[in-house]
């Protein structure tokens, strides 16, 4: 036998025990804003979770969603830094929606250099990819982004990916957008849309914003109570890797990151007043 | 050394000595404006044509003369199959170009004779496979691949016995030296007729006379100095082979050969302290034909079940299946790169395995789905958005680059479009954020916008001048954030440098 892998088993199994018992071990994450909180929604590691985009159009903001509950559920501990997501994509997602971007993905909060991207041809592929790398250890979490609801995801196949992610520990995100309610075997379903961001300075965009409905909470062995399900509006702070509530009325205030361009520079969209415009093609 | 030139695939067809053969078979091509015969069968040789006759001729002395175009794209086509073939031999084969055009083969069978049982069996056994299919072939092995050359074309067949060069060529006429022809006809001129009469005299005045290179030539001819072949595939670092007595054709049978293979290469890697980075699987069908398939991997492998695995996904993987035809009888596996491997530092964290579990999943991905499928990102240091990160194959990517994350992240979305798509926009004049914008055939309101950010082309990169681009970032009412552009300045317009300005959708926010 080889001792490094029966010494890396040991690991895993004593991994395991220990996270019953050892407070540190955390074996759920939550959201870190207020609301859900106090809602009680906590998600498990090492499961299998299922994000929806309301409409094809909502999948930029569902694809954001998937990836910042992965950042949550990759900061763990210090000696799983460094881990890789593996990011399984469908060629049709990159059609519809462009490829991936390094500085984009830095601008969430994701090192572009711990990302392994899979593409994968059509829905069965994805799945193959999915369910080869949810059994890798090594994985931070694993991000499963199929186009639409193929008939190949299906309950078997879902219950397959979250049993393997209990096995290896691989916290996996399905994203995807809802087309019918279909059977599947996930610890919790989100359905996300974008929400209106609270504006920065000069009434610029905000951080990324979304609203999150929970439609599905299985809860989990001593920790989690399933949840009733719930509502919120959420935004995402990459840089203390949190979600915040985000109440459209108040216009919480926000710090302005140093890098944003002047906006003293652009001359200000005045009401009330003549505007030259213009239509081009 | 020993070299053996194999003279064949002359002409589309098979040479064959059937009795029932309707007719004299030629090959004609157009070589001034004259019909001229390229290549003949025996039947047409017998009969007295010769290469180089014009048609009318030929036609004249054999009236039922069967005639086809020559094809030298087929021909040569043809020989790399059969080169590809004589690979089960020896590694290094080499086409034998003459006159520029391939028309035999070189095999160097240094140290593979005694596998076959001797040179003499060798020779006979790769004349009957060839012959098995349909080839008539010309065979010598001599010690030099310039006097196995003349030989064969010449004529002559069999084995030289080492040392025995000089007298097997002595009597072949000067132009079987491969030199030009002005040496050949000034050679004839002096009344040096055959290799023997050069051989006889002294070198210095013939160089004086001729040049270097009929001495070079005349000494690898009689076999006094070596020359070494340039072979067609690279070689391999080290291979491992079955030979079928029975040839095997079921999936299951090549993966369980596989296998055995894979951990032959496992040893000979040990002994070297290395893993290798490439390997390529050759399959010999009975019929000649050679199916190659190729894996690359992460980091450098020896471990024999993971390569094992990496083959059963790379031979479940693939889009035509191998066909085995009537069989393989011989499969090869070959390492073409390898790289140090050193035994690593079992550390107690368990983080090494780790490692070595994702770089063991990058590998299978990508062996299943093609390297260009599973990537990684590299960073550059530029400000330009289409080429400030670009995606890698994974297993290129030994060290990870450290990332070039600035304090602050600038905005900037999560995918982009590539090439960026086209928009119809309402902005005030001259640098005002859109107000409303068209996106395939959806209006958008916008609610709130930042801007400009204006970036202008790398000039250094582009020498046509591409115009500058003002960034906005937008969301509109139902709370979808665009990263939208203007191509262009009102000013340059207006001053009549440029067309007016259009607006392009470049990426989407979460």
């Amino acid at each position: 036998m080889d001792p490094i892998r029966d010494v890396a088993a040991l690991r895993q199994m004593l991994a395991g025990l220990e996270a019953e018992r050892l407070p540190g071990v955390e074996q759920f994450f939550s959201l870190g804003a207020a609301g859900p909180e106090a809602g009680g929604v906590r998600l498990a590691r090492g499961a299998l979770h299922e994000v929806q985009a309301a409409s094809s159009a909502d999948m930029p903001a569902a694809t954001g969603f998937a990836l910042a509950l992965a950042l949550r559920a990759m900061r763990r501990a210090v000696a799983e830094e460094g881990r890789p997501l593996l990011w399984v994509r469908q060629d049709m997602a990159e059609a519809e929606f462009g490829r991936l971007d390094g500085p984009g993905l830095s601008a969430l909060g994701l090192d572009p250099a711990r990302l392994i991207l899979v593409r994968a041809r059509d829905g069965e592929e994805v799945l193959r990819a999915a369910g080869d790398a949810v059994r890798c250890a090594g994985l931070g979490a694993l991000l499963i982004e199929i186009w639409g609801t193929p008939k190949v995801l299906d309950l078997t196949a879902t219950r397959r990916l979250a049993l393997r992610a209990t096995s290896s520990g691989v916290t996996s995100f399905l994203l995807h957008r809802a087309a019918q309610p279909a059977a599947t075997a996930v610890a919790t379903r989100w359905r996300v849309m974008p929400a209106a961001s609270a504006p920065l300075e000069g009434d610029a965009p905000g951080a990324p914003s979304f609203h999150a409905t929970l439609l599905r909470h299985r809860g989990g062995e001593g920790g989690a109570r399933p949840v009733e399900g719930g509502d919120w509006t959420l935004e995402w702070d990459h840089e203390a890797f949190t979600f915040r509530d985000l109440d459209p009325l108040s216009r919480t205030v926000v710090s302005v990151p140093a890098g944003r361009p002047d906006r003293a520079a652009a001359p200000e969209a005045r009401r009330g007043e003549n505007l030259a415009l213009r239509r081009v093609g | 050394m020993s070299a053996e030139g194999v003279r064949g695939g002359e002409g589309s067809g098979p040479q064959t000595d059937d009795p029932f053969a309707p007719a004299p078979l030629v090959f004609v091509e157009k070589v001034q404006n004259a019909l001229r015969l390229a290549a003949l069968d025996r039947a047409a040789r017998r009969a007295g044509l010769v290469p180089g006759l014009t048609l009318a001729d030929a036609r004249a002395r054999v009236p039922g003369l069967a005639v086809l175009d020559h094809d030298p794209a087929a021909d040569a086509a043809f020989l790399e199959e059969v080169a590809d073939d004589c690979d089960r031999w020896t590694p290094l084969v080499a086409l034998d170009t003459p006159e520029g055009v391939p028309d035999g083969l070189v095999l160097d069978i240094t140290g593979c004779a005694h596998l076959f049982g001797g040179e003499v069996v060798l020779r006979a056994r790769l004349l009957s496979h060839l012959q098995r299919h349909g080839l008539g072939a010309l065979a010598v092995i001599a010690g030099t691949p310039d006097a196995a050359r003349a030989l064969a074309r010449s004529g002559k067949g069999g084995v030289v016995l080492p040392g025995g060069e000089a007298q097997a060529v002595a009597g072949l006429p000067v132009a079987r030296l491969g030199v030009s022809t002005e040496i050949v006809t000034g050679l004839s001129r002096a009344g040096l007729k055959t290799i023997g009469d050069l051989a006889a005299r002294p070198g210095t005045p013939l160089a004086a006379r001729f040049g270097r290179e009929l001495l070079t030539r005349l000494a690898r001819t009689l076999g006094r100095e070596d020359v070494r072949l340039v072979p067609r595939r690279p070689l391999p670092e080290c291979i491992a082979e079955r030979r079928f007595a029975e040839p095997i054709a079921r999936t299951a049978d090549i993966e369980a050969t596989l296998a055995l293979l894979v951990d032959d290469l496992a040893l000979m890697l040990e002994a070297r302290g290395e893993g290798g980075r490439a390997f390529e699987a050759c399959f010999f069908r009975t019929d000649g034909a050679v199916r190659r398939l190729k894996i690359e991997t992460a980091r450098p492998l020896r471990d024999g079940v993971a390569l094992a695995r990496l083959w059963h996904e790379r031979i479940e993987a693939l889009a035509d299946p191998l066909d085995p035809g009537f069989g393989f009888d011989l499969v090869r596996l070959g390492v073409m790169r390898a790289e140090k491997l050193t035994p690593a530092q079992v550390s107690l964290d368990g983080r090494a395995v780790e490692e070595e579990e994702v770089a063991a999943l990058i590998d299978r991905l990508a062996v299943r789905l093609g390297r260009e499928r599973v990537l990684r990102f590299l960073q550059r240091d530029t400000h330009d958005p289409d080429r400030a990160s670009a995606l890698v194959p994974a297993d290129g990517v030994s060290t990870l680059s450290p990332a070039l994350t600035p304090p602050e992240v600038p905005a900037r979305p999560l995918t982009l479009f590539d090439p960026p798509q086209p928009v119809e926009a309402l902005a005030e004049v001259p640098d005002g954020p859109p107000l409303r914008f068209r996106w395939r055939r959806v209006v958008h309101e916008v609610a709130r916008a930042e801007g400009p950010e204006r970036l202008a082309p790398e000039w250094w990169r582009q020498p046509e001048a591409a115009p500058t681009r003002d960034y906005y970032r937008v969301e509109n009412r139902e709370g979808r954030r665009f990263w939208l552009f203007r191509a262009g300045l009102y000013e340059r317009e207006a001053q009549g440098e440029a067309g007016p300005p259009r607006w392009f959708l470049h990426g989407l926010f979460p």
